[in-house]
């Protein structure tokens, strides 16, 4: 890796930290299911830079694995969304109290 | 060569990253994170994990996205239906641990950066062939893969009944 590997763990954290941002700041529930995808991402480029910086083919197979993870994540939390704007009007998170003390 | 491009994809994921959870309009977050995608993917490529790149864009540029897209467009969400955030102290607190976070992250690089050493196995520049990462998988990692085909079915089923008026 002509690039140092520090450079890419620090990438894959800002990646990580903007996402972690997203899920605190934005109300909006699919655009924090955005932001998880964010964060997926930014752990994905850390398996795949030490992977590639040890040698090791382990880190790009947990790659594969986090991505069919994320892709059953997005399709049951979507469908959770659909189903909460369709008896709510609303996908706001802020309105989804009925389950808070 | 390698080192512009890294910079030219890391700026595009942070900016594009950035503009994910900053836009009001989901539809336009949506295309942004597909600009996050790809730039990742190149990321990977010039890492030497061609294959892993691949898989990133038609999974996650791909399928994935266009399943975000969908419920959108299905949601048919106005832009900024929400008014005033109501609880400002709420952002400002998550934004402030946000850049705490970055700070940690800083601390680390500057602790870290370059110290990991030369690659232990040397450097055999692109080392992917999808021949082997694909026998390690269906070896080694024989048991994870199934219940990975298990997880997906579980999500398919779940998201069916989630999402269906009656069934």
């Amino acid at each position: 890796m002509p690039v140092p590997l520090g450079y890419y763990l620090g990438l894959a954290a800002i990646i990580f930290t903007v996402g972690v941002i997203g899920v605190l700041v934005r109300r909006n529930a699919i655009i924090i299911l955005m932001s998880i995808e964010l964060m997926l991402n930014g752990a994905n480029l850390t398996l795949v830079a030490f992977s590639v910086h040890l040698q090791e083919l382990s880190g790009q197979v947990f790659v594969f694995l986090v991505m069919t993870v994320a892709a059953a994540e997005a399709a049951v939390g979507l469908a959770i969304i659909v189903m909460i704007f369709r008896n709510r009007e609303s996908v706001n998170v802020d309105n989804l109290n009925i389950m808070k003390w | 060569m390698v080192t512009a491009a890294f910079i030219i994809f890391g700026l595009a994921a942070i900016v594009s990253a950035i503009m994910v959870i900053s836009f009001r309009n989901p539809m336009a977050s949506a295309i942004a994170l597909i600009v996050t995608l790809c730039s990742i993917a190149g990321l990977f490529a010039i890492m030497g994990a061609t294959f892993v790149a691949a898989l990133q864009v038609i999974v996650y540029a791909g399928a994935i996205m266009v399943l975000f897209l969908f419920v959108i467009m299905l949601l048919n969400l106005k832009r900024d239906e929400f008014g005033p955030e109501k609880r400002k102290i709420q952002r400002t607190l998550g934004i402030i641990l946000g850049l705490l976070l970055v700070l940690e992250v800083g601390i680390f690089i500057q602790a870290g950066l370059g110290d990991f050493g030369p690659s232990p196995a040397g450097d055999k520049g692109s080392f992917t062939s999808i021949t082997e990462l694909s026998s390690l998988l269906f070896t080694k990692y024989l048991f994870a893969f199934e219940v990975t085909s298990l997880l997906l079915l579980v999500a398919i089923v779940g998201a069916v009944i989630l999402a269906k008026k009656k069934l």
